[in-house]
């Protein structure tokens, strides 16, 4: 029986690490704790992403408070005209529009680091290259053919596919290692955005945890006495 | 079964610490089950304050804006019905607005910031129907009184200041949410002065 | 005053009675050990489950335009909705945990064999409806996976000949799987299903009571009878066995909670990563799985090459636990005292079961798919081997009274 419980236990990792398979990628890094990085992530996200995509199932108000920017701030950067803090981020183009310039309509954003995984936006984003064949000239390791322009081609510059198959960009504003943390940032905004909730819930499953320990013990010590009268 | 003395006190103070803990448990359990139905951050939006334009309410007219989705009236009064307003203090329940129906500034004989804009929530004190605003023909309801405010659920009547009359089913004066004046022609329904 | 209440009510129903048959003195083995926790964390995931569900039933839309943003509505928008959804998803993963392992128990110990066989029929149906429930539960979210995976499940009726065809088309409601879809399937999810369960647990329980538990040793402890009338090896449910299930129960919150506070997703097998995509009717994901606790059924269907009879097989790898009682013919119940071909044959068994759990969840591949029809095999292979040496089993001889 010990035995059987052994292969039991020993299937589960086999089970876990199942998933997964593609192009290697590489590891963003994010973390959730470092406010400046989500704020220029969602300042980054706003100034380059949000024309096209949304992240519409977030709302200003939470992102600000969770995010730690004054909502006047928010206010004045960020909200379209006549759009109210407490107000959905649906700020993108039409459907019909997009589906018109790009062929397909830009996904919303919010969940998709729930959908890819954060180091696959962070591969992504690292992932242009120059292609003429492509309608908009480039294309990308991560995700081939895509129907998207290289939106951070000014701060990254133009990646060159080099014969070895590694990408080396030139005429771009920032260093290799800005730009590394630009994606980062962007990176770690769209992790937030999927799960916004995710630090209180751990932060919550501490205490939740201390409190089944104790409950465990008490209830352990109150069996074994009862039980004395049987063993 | 062993058969061997049992000792009761710890026995007890298991079981009770048990329950204790137990208990404690599940009443923080029922917390996310219980908060679940607060407004959501959704209708916590739409409840947000908003702002009316009143340049265009004529005198004698009343216009409604809808504030938590609760019906909002703004009614311009002219100077006649400002200076009626003392003379029907007999008949009312509460014509000094002693009961808490108003925010502070709004606690005087006209019950408004402005005595030429009456801005009330729409809806009754007595079970929550809203009450038809009747500029003409309130006297039918109160003899001598020209306009006034009438509840077509039981018949509650309110005057042009939203008090209350006596010998009617409704036991408050109409409430006044928290409002401001942004400038002259606009009004902002929903936050007092400084809590924006 | 208590008192005088009780006796008031014990007049009019007999609630005393019924505690004391249940609960009070209800004359429970003294030897339970790990197993047996399953059964009551079974009633604990259930009550879960009910509970979350009303609640989450309060903010969700049931519609295809609609459904998707609820949810998200309901892990931003509203109080704690986060934490009631994740009760519910991770619940829905964790009963089948408790259930599978609550089966294999009953596999082990013989706990299907006479008398018992009409508490075992209960429990298979239990199952079923589970399983019914957990697919028409998994479109709700209506995510990728919800709509590609019921879209595949719906069209395994389409293998049904003559019929198979208008029988999709009347389960949808719609030539694919639609907002029409969604509705009937919420319906049956929230309402028609929990009633179902609930009285089958009710008739599991009666039934288990009336014959009395099994137990590791597979004895019957009322054939031992003291003086009074109540068995030698039999304790009272309550006190000891409440206070040891409230122990297991901390015992299973404590993992319960550790995967729902940290890790929701289950490493993509509680919520799989497609089903953060709402459903695109135009667009199949790249590999698409049922969730974990279908994929050993899966498995079976995928590896059978041909799709009736792929149907038939998945089908029959459920209906074949429902004749258990009647393909075991041996006369001892408990592993502990049957033959080592016995325990070699039930390890084979899980061992199928898993790897088939495994092969269901990853795309298949020829090798694996090989492994799958091997793995079917062993799978079927248990049964017709049981009812082949069971007749005359070389049992070890078994105790009048329980062992610790």
């Amino acid at each position: 029986m010990k035995k059987l419980l052994i292969a039991l236990v020993a299937l589960v990792p086999t089970l876990a690490f199942a998933a997964g398979g593609g192009a290697p990628l590489e590891k963003a890094n994010i973390d959730l704790n470092d406010q400046e990085s989500l704020q220029r992530g969602l300042d980054l996200f706003q100034n380059n992403c949000a024309g096209c995509h949304s992240t519409q199932y977030q709302r200003y108000e939470r992102v600000a408070t969770d995010l730690g920017i004054p909502l006047d701030e928010m206010r004045a950067k960020y909200l379209p005209e006549g759009t109210k803090i407490g107000e959905l981020m649906e700020n993108a183009i039409p459907d019909a529009d997009a589906a018109k310039w790009f062929g397909a309509s830009p996904p919303d954003l919010t969940l998709v680091a729930r959908v890819r995984g954060e180091d696959w936006i962070y591969s992504y984003l690292h992932g242009f290259y120059e292609d003429e064949s492509r309608p908009f000239g480039v294309n990308n390791t991560i995700f081939p053919s895509v129907g998207m322009p290289h939106v951070l081609e000014g701060l990254q510059g133009l990646p060159v596919k080099q014969e070895d198959g590694t990408l080396v960009a030139t005429g771009g504003t920032l260093s290799p290692e800005e730009y590394d943390q630009v994606v980062r940032d962007i990176t770690g905004f769209l992790v937030y955005s999927g799960d916004p909730i995710k630090l209180e819930r751990e932060r919550l499953g501490w205490w939740v945890m201390g409190f089944l320990f104790i409950f465990f013990v008490v209830a352990y010590l109150l069996k074994k006495e009862y039980w004395k009268d049987v063993h | 079964m062993n058969k061997a003395p049992v000792d009761t006190g710890r026995r007890r103070f298991l079981t009770a610490a048990t329950a204790v803990v137990g208990g404690a448990g599940a009443a923080a359990v029922a917390v996310p089950f219980i908060k679940s139905w607060n407004p959501s951050a959704k209708a916590k939006a739409a409840g947000a304050p908003v702002e009316v334009n009143i340049s265009k309410v004529e005198p004698g007219q009343l216009i409604r804006v809808e504030w938590r989705g609760k019906p909002v009236w703004v009614v311009r009064r002219t100077q006649e019905i400002i200076d009626g307003l003392p003379a029907i203090d007999a008949q009312l329940r509460d014509p000094d607005s002693v009961e808490p129906q108003q925010p502070a500034y709004a606690q005087n004989p006209e019950r408004s910031i402005k005595a030429e804009y009456f801005i009330a929530v729409g809806l009754c004190t007595h079970l929550g129907c809203s009450p038809t605003y009747l500029p003409d023909t309130f006297g039918e309801q109160v003899e001598g009184v020209a306009s006034g405010f009438f509840c077509p659920c039981h018949g509650s009547k309110f005057d042009m200041a939203g008090r209350v009359f006596q010998g009617v089913p409704a036991p408050l004066n109409l409430v006044i949410p928290p409002h401001q004046y942004i400038d002259d022609s606009t009004v902002l329904i929903g936050v007092d002065k400084g809590d924006a | 005053m208590v008192k005088n209440i009780v006796s008031w009510i014990d007049e009019r129903i007999p609630m005393t009675a019924t505690y004391n048959r249940h609960v009070g003195q209800y004359a429970t083995p003294t030897n339970f050990n790990f197993w047996y926790f399953f059964g009551s964390l079974a009633m604990l995931v259930l009550v879960n489950q009910l509970l979350t569900g009303i609640w989450l039933t309060m903010n969700y839309v049931p519609t295809a335009e609609g459904a998707f943003a609820s949810i998200e509505y309901i892990m931003r928008d509203v109080e704690y909705g986060w934490l009631l959804r994740y009760m519910h998803s991770t619940g829905a993963s964790a009963f089948f945990v408790v259930i599978y392992l609550h089966m294999f128990r009953g596999l082990i110990y013989g706990s299907y064999q006479k008398p018992r066989e009409l508490l075992w029929l209960f429990g298979m149906l239990i199952f079923l409806v589970l399983m019914a429930e957990a697919f028409m539960g998994y479109l709700l979210p209506w995510g990728q996976m919800s709509y590609w995976g019921a879209q595949v499940i719906i069209s395994l009726f389409g293998a049904i000949p003559v019929i198979g065809d208008d029988l999709t088309l009347w389960i949808r409601g719609d030539f694919v799987v639609s907002g029409a879809t969604l509705n009937r399937f919420f319906a049956l999810h929230v309402i028609a299903l929990p009633l179902v369960l609930v009285v089958l647990v009710f008739l599991h329980l009666i039934a288990l009571h009336e014959v009395g538990s099994n137990n590791p040793d597979g004895i019957e402890i009322k054939k031992n009878k003291d003086e009074n009338g109540w068995p030698k090896d039999g304790i009272p449910f309550h006190p000891y066995y409440t206070v040891k299930d409230i122990m297991g129960v901390a015992g299973f919150l404590i993992v319960f909670c550790y995967v729902l506070f940290f890790m929701p997703e289950g490493g993509g097998y509680f919520l799989e990563k497609p089903n953060f995509e709402a459903a695109n009717p135009m667009k199949t994901p790249e590999h698409i799985a049922p969730v974990w606790y279908f994929t050993p059924f899966y498995a079976i269907l995928r590896a059978i090459p041909d799709k009736l009879m792929g149907v038939i097989g998945m089908g029959l790898a459920i209906a074949v636990l429902f004749v258990l009682p009647w393909l075991d013919r041996c006369k001892v119940k408990s592993i502990r005292y049957r033959s080592m071909i016995h325990k070699v044959n039930i390890s084979q068994f899980a061992i199928s079961f898993l790897v088939l759990g495994y092969l269901g969840a990853v795309p298949a591949t020829p090798a694996l798919t090989i492994a799958a029809r091997i793995f079917t095999l062993t799978y079927f292979g248990f049964f017709l081997f049981l009812w082949i040496y069971s007749k005359n089993e070389k049992t070890k001889p078994v105790p009048e009274r329980l062992t610790h």
